[in-house]
């Protein structure tokens, strides 16, 4: 074979099933189960011909947004949402270091380490809005059980990477501590703490930032906050007054992060 | 010998300067954490909060047993949560690529107009849960699986792009530059040079997404937006916790295999 009849015969080569048989067995029960799924949609489309003419007004009310007529509303909603942030992550923080340093095998003995990743686990695989509800079945509507909802959430999220942090840390450094004959508490404050704070505050500041946008969303089932702010606009139809909510939100997050940056870098 | 060998000369870890300024921000954040509290917690009706382990007695009374004849009635819902995580995934992944490589340094065409509405696109997206997003689309098109899939798609827009773009920027220049030097033009470049690089990031990347769709999608009907959050909606409305209890189980199980799915599928790309 010549170099060109070789350059032309040239295929790329599959980067993820060699095999050819089972490509195609997987693409032929992809395209079944696209079939299938694609099918049990129902649209009805004389509402959705409706509902573009709105979906337009909704786009208009986003270009147009209007911060006065509801600004009780939403500044209300706002500092529901902004004070349950904030003390929420704070609260949460304080819950899950103990539970975090619980939680990493190389500190903690075996039942403790057991208990602290079931309150891990259970906090992760429960979303907010399921725990919201909880609360506000048990503790009536407003953002006290937003702010609980949050703080058990962080839990989970903080704890665990807590504790990879700190499984990770450099045991020499640990070793060397308590080769002094450092006491536990000690070692944990000489020799692991400052190896993680630059990651725990990353993670707190992190975590300020989804508590912030989950705090739009349990407003929904009546946990507080501006998400409840926004439901009642949307159901009105005042799309421009949703339109600004939404603006709010965009800025306070993109804000958020830009500023998290900053101290990260500061911190680190 | 002087100053060196003075007894009381202690090694501080930091400057006074520097522990005055710690002090304060502490000080700072303590005051602002309680000022917040005291706003939060001014509405709040103390007696509904000192009433609430009888309240959630009672309530534990009443979610257990679960019902669980109801499941029956689940399986259709469910299958419709699975295909508004899937379909939805899709329409995010195919709408993220083209936003993703507006977004990467390397990759967009222009660096001071295009760059920053393909950021915005995915901030935006990012920032509003899908949950908000089906709020918005179900006002706008009805109720029913389309608003779920459009929302969980519009949402994982933000998701896909913004990691992907990261990928796109971290690509290795030899190779394009290699593929450059070969004379091909700047699809070519693309295609040979920078797709085989990120196409298993991509993967993960939707797979990831995939099983955040899932866990999401299981609540999207809380608003009417298909799925077996209907179910739930339906279930707190009439207060029958027996079936609450049972879609919460239904829930956490497909969070949970929809989880192990996704390591599994990632760990065999990676």
């Amino acid at each position: 074979m010549t170099v060109d009849a070789r350059a032309a015969n040239w295929r790329r080569p599959p980067i993820f099933i060699q095999r050819r048989w089972l490509r195609w067995v997987l693409g032929i029960a992809a395209v079944l189960y696209l079939a299938a799924a694609i099918s049990t949609v129902e649209v009805n489309w004389t509402r959705v011909a409706e509902g573009l003419e709105r979906g337009w007004r909704f786009v208009q009310g986003f270009l147009t947004p209007d911060f006065v007529t509801r600004w009780r509303d939403i500044s209300q909603g706002l500092l529901e949402s902004l004070t349950m942030t904030l003390t929420s992550t704070v609260a949460g923080v304080l819950l899950s270091i103990p539970i975090g340093v619980g939680a990493a095998r190389n500190l903690a003995p075996a039942p403790v380490y057991f208990v602290c990743r079931t309150i891990v686990a259970v906090s992760r695989s429960l979303q907010e809005i399921i725990i919201a509800i909880l609360f506000v079945a048990m503790f009536g509507f407003g953002p006290f059980a937003g702010f609980l909802t949050l703080s058990f959430a962080t839990i989970g999220f903080l704890a665990k990477l807590l504790a990879e942090a700190i499984e990770d840390i450099d045991e020499t450094q640990a070793e060397a501590v308590r080769s002094t004959g450092a006491s536990w508490l000690q070692l944990v404050n000489y020799g692991v703490q400052p190896q993680v704070m630059p990651r725990l505050v990353g993670l707190c500041l992190y975590r300020l930032d989804i508590n912030f946008r989950e705090s739009a969303v349990i407003g929904i089932v009546g946990a507080g906050g501006i998400g409840a702010t926004l439901n009642t606009a949307i159901d009105r139809y005042e799309f421009d007054s949703a339109g600004a909510i939404l603006l709010i939100i965009i800025v306070i997050v993109m804000a958020a992060e830009y500023t998290s940056g900053l101290v990260r870098r500061a911190f680190s | 010998m002087s100053a060196s060998t003075t007894t009381d000369a202690v090694w501080r870890h930091r400057t006074p300067l520097a522990r005055l300024a710690l002090w304060a921000g502490w000080l700072a954040l303590v005051a602002l954490s309680v000022w917040c509290w005291q706003l939060m917690t001014a509405d709040t009706i103390w007696a509904f909060v000192a009433d609430a382990p009888r309240q959630a007695a009672d309530l534990g009374r009443r979610m257990i047993p679960p019902r669980w004849s109801y499941l029956d009635q689940l399986w259709l819902p469910l299958w419709d949560t699975l295909n508004i995580a899937t379909l939805g995934t899709l329409t995010g992944v195919v709408l993220a690529v083209p936003v993703a490589f507006l977004a990467a340094r390397n990759t967009t065409p222009s660096v001071l107009f295009v760059r920053p509405v393909a950021l915005f696109i995915i901030v935006a997206s990012r920032s509003i849960n899908s949950l908000i997003w089906a709020l918005l689309l179900v006002s706008i098109i009805g109720p029913g699986i389309l608003a779920g899939i459009v929302a969980i798609g519009l949402r994982s827009i933000g998701f896909v792009a913004k990691l992907l773009y990261e990928a796109i920027e971290e690509t290795d220049v030899v190779q394009i530059e290699a593929i450059t030097a070969t004379g091909a033009s700047r699809a070519q470049v693309l295609d040979y040079g920078i797709v085989p690089q990120v196409l298993p990031a991509f993967a993960g990347i939707s797979v990831f997404r995939w099983d955040i769709n899932i866990r999401e999608s299981t609540i999207l009907g809380l608003v009417g937006a298909g799925g077996i959050g209907v179910q739930l909606q339906a279930s707190l409305n009439t207060l029958a916790w027996p079936q609450v209890t049972l879609i919460f189980i239904v829930i956490l199980a497909s969070v949970v295999i929809s989880e192990w799915v996704s390591a599994k599928v990632r760990h065999a790309i990676i």
